[in-house]
């Protein structure tokens, strides 16, 4: 029964996406079609979460292929959660979008690229096949190229460029990386990879490890690879920016992630994956500290918390990968909150500029509390979700003895709790009145926010809420996920059949 | 034949990694496009040596390797397809600003010209003029 259900969360969006290009002149039925489907891929993540709890490895043999020559879809814990919370998120940042009054007119075609690249996310967590996850992410990124420049203003144009080119050599990269396992190994099936790396050359097998790090790390915007992150996501639409910033980077830490415990098991890389953690936290959050910008502030943040979690995969312990597994679901729900929040400020001030802005606190009570407490969490205070995030890792650290790396992983939450304190200060507190455009915000906070984007907002903020509460049963969960990512066998035997 | 080609692999990637580092849009089009070529060759590489046409009944000893051709298949759409892309996004820069440099970080700009002005001040403040001759307003003026 639930192996039927492991092609869903990708076929699902696809065929939706088919009809919403078709009925593109109504936008009304593309709004009902999203919600549906949305809400039946979050339905069908929560049925393959309940069906992995038990330990098994979900598979799909794509045609009915056998796994040495088709293509293999396999659901394991940590892929579950992972499209659990992003089917979740992107559910409710749909809702965002739909009653943000400018999508529709800003993004013709806003409706099925959104669907399309929810398949690609979907179809990079559920696949063991590198070439197809390859194929997955440009879906993603395909969509995610048109998303970031639909608008086609000049600043669109010139940032979206920049991603587009960064990507594009990532893929061109990963394509190589490809080639070249297929020409050592001779297969590029995950479950296959991780026996027959076992036998590779081990300096052979180093490169391989890394030349993919260098591919995923593009993606998840780690340390010597990030500039084009906080250049290019905050010119893009709200909705359209907190999907980027919650789940793009995201699928190359869990890519990272994957093959790292996969393919290249070995603790070699430790130390490297260590000292990168250590400069993408810090690099990050410095950067975050020099800008003006709210949502350039917050794009620094993500290169920033890329680096917690990339520190608990560098541990290489169970108690680390777990960690590392908890940090990134509390992660992708917190930073979307977060830019669903500078969304709002952009809607009633028409700037997310910190000089430009003030005294919101008055004007808008509701959307300061919505900031507040994200930002909280996201600097690691209790008893928001990233407290439960961050104890998790410092306490892996200790039992690790890798102390250097928590100490700064600490320094670097009191640089994060700085950078939100400056956002407050800037953004809510002061005198409305002391500011050029308080005339306008008085007008805009008077006319009130649309229902729908406070509404949706609030609802994230809950979730995150909830995940603090429900902290026991999550960490269990990511347990059981880095587990089974260290364990390897149920997911070998699963995708190979053997 | 497989020397050959490892050349021909390398030159792609030479030429492809130099037109990337260039400021023009153009230039940065053709490279990548170049970079997808070389990493197509080397998929097809991959496959080892050349052979029969792989059909249903053949003899498995003698055939090529079909997979990575149809890898390389596929990264020739996607390549294709954002390529295209690329192309389109080109234009539009170039019928905004009818100028093909890739443009640079306002926002950078803008926090660099003010911690030039805050060094200014300090250094005004400490009474001392610089006189390196580097206006605290070039940055300003130069976008």
């Amino acid at each position: 029964m639930s192996t039927t259900l492991v092609p869903l969360p990708v076929v699902l969006p696809l065929l939706a996406a088919a009809v919403s290009v078709i009925a593109n002149r109504h936008p009304r039925f593309q709004r009902a079609l999203g919600t549906v489907v949305l809400m039946g891929v979050l339905a069908v993540s929560v049925g393959l979460l309940v069906g992995v709890q038990d330990g098994t490895v979900l598979v799909a043999h794509i045609g009915g292929w056998e796994s040495d020559v088709g293509i293999v879809l396999a659901v394991d814990t940590l892929s579950a959660l992972m499209l659990v919370v992003s089917a979740l998120m992107l559910l409710v940042v749909f809702v965002y979008a739909v009653g943000s009054p400018a999508t529709e007119d800003d993004a013709p075609f806003f409706h099925p690229l959104y669907l399309v690249l929810m398949a690609g996310v979907s179809a990079s967590f559920v696949t063991a096949d590198l070439f197809n996850l390859f194929v997955a992410f440009e879906v993603m990124l395909v969509a995610s190229y048109v998303l970031i420049t639909l608008g086609g203003s000049r600043a669109q144009v010139r940032h979206g460029m920049t991603y587009v080119v960064v990507s594009l050599l990532a893929s061109t990269l990963f394509v190589t990386a490809i080639g070249l396992v297929y020409a050592v190994t001779g297969t590029v099936n995950l479950g296959r990879l991780a026996v027959v790396m076992q036998d590779v050359d081990p300096a052979l097998r180093s490169a391989l490890g890394l030349l993919l790090l260098v591919v995923f790390g593009v993606k998840a915007a780690i340390f010597p690879l990030f500039s084009w992150l906080p250049d290019s996501y905050p010119t893009a639409p709200a909705p359209v920016t907190a999907v980027f910033a919650g789940l793009l980077t995201k699928v190359g830490v869990y890519a990272i992630i994957r093959t790292q415990t996969l393919l290249f098991n070995d603790g070699v890389g430790s130390t490297l994956l260590l000292v990168i953690a250590g400069l993408t936290m810090t690099v990050g959050v410095l950067g975050a500290i020099a800008q003006d910008d709210v949502k350039r502030i917050l794009s620094f943040h993500i290169v920033s918390q890329i680096g917690y979690m990339i520190f608990g995969l560098g541990l290489f312990t169970l108690a680390g990968i777990a960690g590392a597994v908890l940090y990134m679901l509390h992660h992708i729900v917190v930073k979307t909150t977060l830019f669903l929040v500078a969304g709002l400020l952009e809607q009633t001030a028409g700037t997310a500029q910190l000089r430009r802005l003030g005294g919101l606190l008055h004007l808008t009570p509701v959307v300061a509390v919505l900031f507040l407490l994200p930002a909280l969490s996201l600097a690691g205070l209790p008893p928001f979700s990233g407290f439960v995030a961050k104890l998790s890792l410092v306490q892996a650290g200790f039992a690790s003895g890798a102390w250097v790396i928590v100490g700064v992983s600490l320094g670097v939450s009191l640089l994060t709790l700085f950078s939100m304190t400056k956002i407050w200060n800037g953004v809510f507190w002061g005198q409305p009145d002391e500011n050029p455009p308080a005339g306008d915000l008085a007008e805009a906070a008077a006319r009130g926010l649309p229902r729908l984007m406070v509404g949706s907002t609030g609802v994230l903020v809950v979730v995150s809420l909830a995940f603090s509460v429900a902290a026991a049963p999550i960490h269990d969960l990511s347990q059981q996920a880095a587990r089974e990512l260290l364990d390897r066998t149920a997911y070998v035997q699963a995708v190979t059949g053997r | 034949m497989i020397v050959v080609l490892a050349i021909t692999i390398g030159f792609l990637y030479a030429v492809g990694a130099y037109l990337i580092l260039q400021r023009t849009l153009s230039r940065i089009v053709i490279g990548l496009a170049i970079l997808g070529h070389g990493a197509n060759l080397l998929l097809l590489t991959a496959a080892g040596r050349a052979g029969t046409v792989p059909m249903a009944g053949s003899d498995p000893s003698t055939t090529a390797d079909p997979l990575p051709q149809a890898l390389a298949l596929t990264a020739v759409v996607i390549t294709f397809g954002v390529t295209a892309f690329l192309l389109a996004l080109a234009y539009r820069s170039w019928l905004q600003r009818r100028d093909d440099l890739v443009e640079e970080d306002l926002e950078d700009r803008r926090i660099a010209a003010r911690r030039r002005q805050l060094d200014e001040d300090r250094d005004r403040a400490e009474g001392r003029a610089r006189n390196d001759g580097r206006d605290p307003a070039a940055g300003e003026a130069a976008r």
